[in-house]
């Protein structure tokens, strides 16, 4: 499975939704993720790829993590996977 | 409905080990907060704490005790010696049957739970000592005390996290106004600062890995801290009739439940309780001077506390003074209220009100005289000690100068 997939799989668990559902464009927002569920999803995400994502939930919008979006999440996850196995 | 005040005060925390060196790193705007000196540190992602540094058991306990005090009862036990001495009260015949201890905690001894898990699980060992279910239950602070100082009365422990102490004097108040006790040793300790508890506040990913600044725009989250602050709170007559040094009074308490999310705070639920408080106590809003504020240097906390306070207070809230001492001494969790409390018996009494520590860049949603940095000289008549508990479960005091 791709990094897509094992992320967007992660989200659309805790979204409770099919991962067909989970299209790049939609936001946590959209999926009904609130900040609890986002700290969970990047637990799932650290555990699943071994990585340690820079994420502060006080100030979600400074961490280098860029979460506006499916698409942006994979991007910085792919990115820290490179980063992290480099 | 009896009169309650508080006859005797004691604690132990980061900033001091008793009233007169805590209440001294106040006025100065001192930080206890630094490098956590505990076992694995070098695999936690948080470093820092506000940890009772240079701390001997054995200057103040025998062998015996320190085999069956976990570190939160032992905080509680010095903290409890001093109030109690304060108040020069002792507890014998009809007053020890009508006094009681009712303290909070959110984690008991989980020293205890920490060391003895490493044992079984890490090290493989299959026996434990035969203490470690006295020394980690969370009443076994409330249970000490009442043995170390015959008190026979209503005594129990409440946990509700962050207000856990709130929550307990707030019920030492209820049982005292209401004719249950005459007097009840109260207050709240917490020594969470192991591997164990640290790692776990760091999944929630709320905590900062370099200071507590709280309403200042560039804070970064919450440190954890650990200590113990016990009061006398005693029925005014008695106080009175045996011409007792009075450092206070409480005056009111109101709790509330958001009943919303497990960790995100209400400005409803919060506004409710210190309406509430103020209301329960019989005073304008305007006789507020002073508020002691939850500030734990969180986003999340401090925009919906200092909305509550201005929803509450109106024209007043930009009149009255709010500070967090949270930037000295951390989050001290399920005691924090009581350590709180003092700087609001010194603010009552003094006429001292501790700063915000660390405050460097105002925030347009945190918009409120947070007393920043250095102390102030100011004569308040009221004050309130707030509490915003994960759970959604909040508890305010009212206090009136004497």
């Amino acid at each position: 499975m791709s990094v897509k997939d094992r992320v967007t799989r992660i989200i659309a668990d805790q979204a409770m939704m099919e991962t067909a559902e989970v299209t790049p464009d939609k936001t946590l927002e959209d999926l009904g993720i609130d900040s609890l569920g986002l700290v969970e999803s990047i637990f799932a995400i650290e555990e699943e790829f071994d990585i340690q994502v820079p994420f502060n939930a006080n100030n979600p919008e400074e961490s280098d993590f860029d979460i506006s979006s499916v698409a942006a999440i994979v991007a910085a996850v792919e990115s820290l996977v490179d980063q992290q196995s480099a | 409905m009896n009169r309650v005040v508080i006859t005797g005060q004691g604690t132990i925390n980061a900033i001091g080990g008793s009233v007169s060196e805590t209440q001294e790193a106040m006025r100065e705007g001192r930080c206890g907060i630094g490098p956590l000196d505990i076992r694995d540190v070098d695999r936690l992602a948080i470093k820092i704490g506000g940890q009772v540094l240079g701390y001997d058991p054995e200057a103040h306990f025998n062998r015996q005790q320190i085999a069956l005090y976990d570190r939160f009862t032992q905080f509680t036990l010095i903290a409890a010696k001093e109030a109690i001495t304060q108040s020069g009260l002792s507890f014998t015949g009809e007053l020890a049957a009508q006094s009681g201890v009712v303290l909070g905690t959110a984690g008991g001894g989980m020293q205890t739970s920490d060391e003895n898990y490493r044992s079984v699980y890490e090290d493989g060992k299959n026996r434990v000592h035969p203490f470690v279910v006295p020394k980690l239950m969370n009443n076994a602070a409330c249970s000490h005390v009442c043995m170390n100082y015959n008190l026979k009365g209503p005594s129990f422990t409440v946990a509700t996290a962050c207000a856990s102490s709130n929550h307990a004097m707030g019920q030492a108040f209820h049982m005292i106004r209401g004719g249950a006790a005459k007097v009840i040793i109260t207050g709240g300790s917490e020594s969470m600062l192991c591997f164990g508890g640290v790692k776990a506040w760091e999944g929630l990913r709320v905590m900062s890995r370099d200071a507590c600044r709280p309403f200042s725009a560039n804070r970064n989250g919450m440190v954890q801290g650990e200590g113990a602050a016990i009061f006398v709170f005693e029925d005014y007559d008695h106080a009175r009739a045996r011409g007792a040094d009075i450092l206070a009074e409480v005056i009111g308490f109101a709790m509330t439940s958001d009943a919303a999310d497990i960790v995100m705070p209400s400005k409803q639920g919060a506004s409710r309780a210190i309406a509430g408080a103020v209301r329960d106590a019989g005073v304008a809003l305007e006789d507020v001077g002073y508020i002691n504020a939850h500030g734990t240097g969180t986003a999340a906390n401090d925009k919906t506390e200092c909305a509550a306070v201005a929803d509450v207070f109106g024209a007043h809230a930009d009149k009255l003074m709010m500070s967090s001492t949270k930037s000295m001494h951390g989050h001290v969790i399920g005691g924090t209220g009581a350590i709180e409390l003092l700087a609001c018996t010194m603010a009552l009494r003094d006429g001292v009100i501790a700063p915000t520590i660390g405050y460097e860049e105002p925030d347009p949603e945190c918009a409120l005289d947070v007393v920043p940095n250095v102390a102030r000289d100011a004569k308040v008549d009221v004050v309130l000690s707030n509490a915003f508990a994960f759970g959604g479960l909040n508890a305010v005091l009212a206090l009136r100068r004497h």
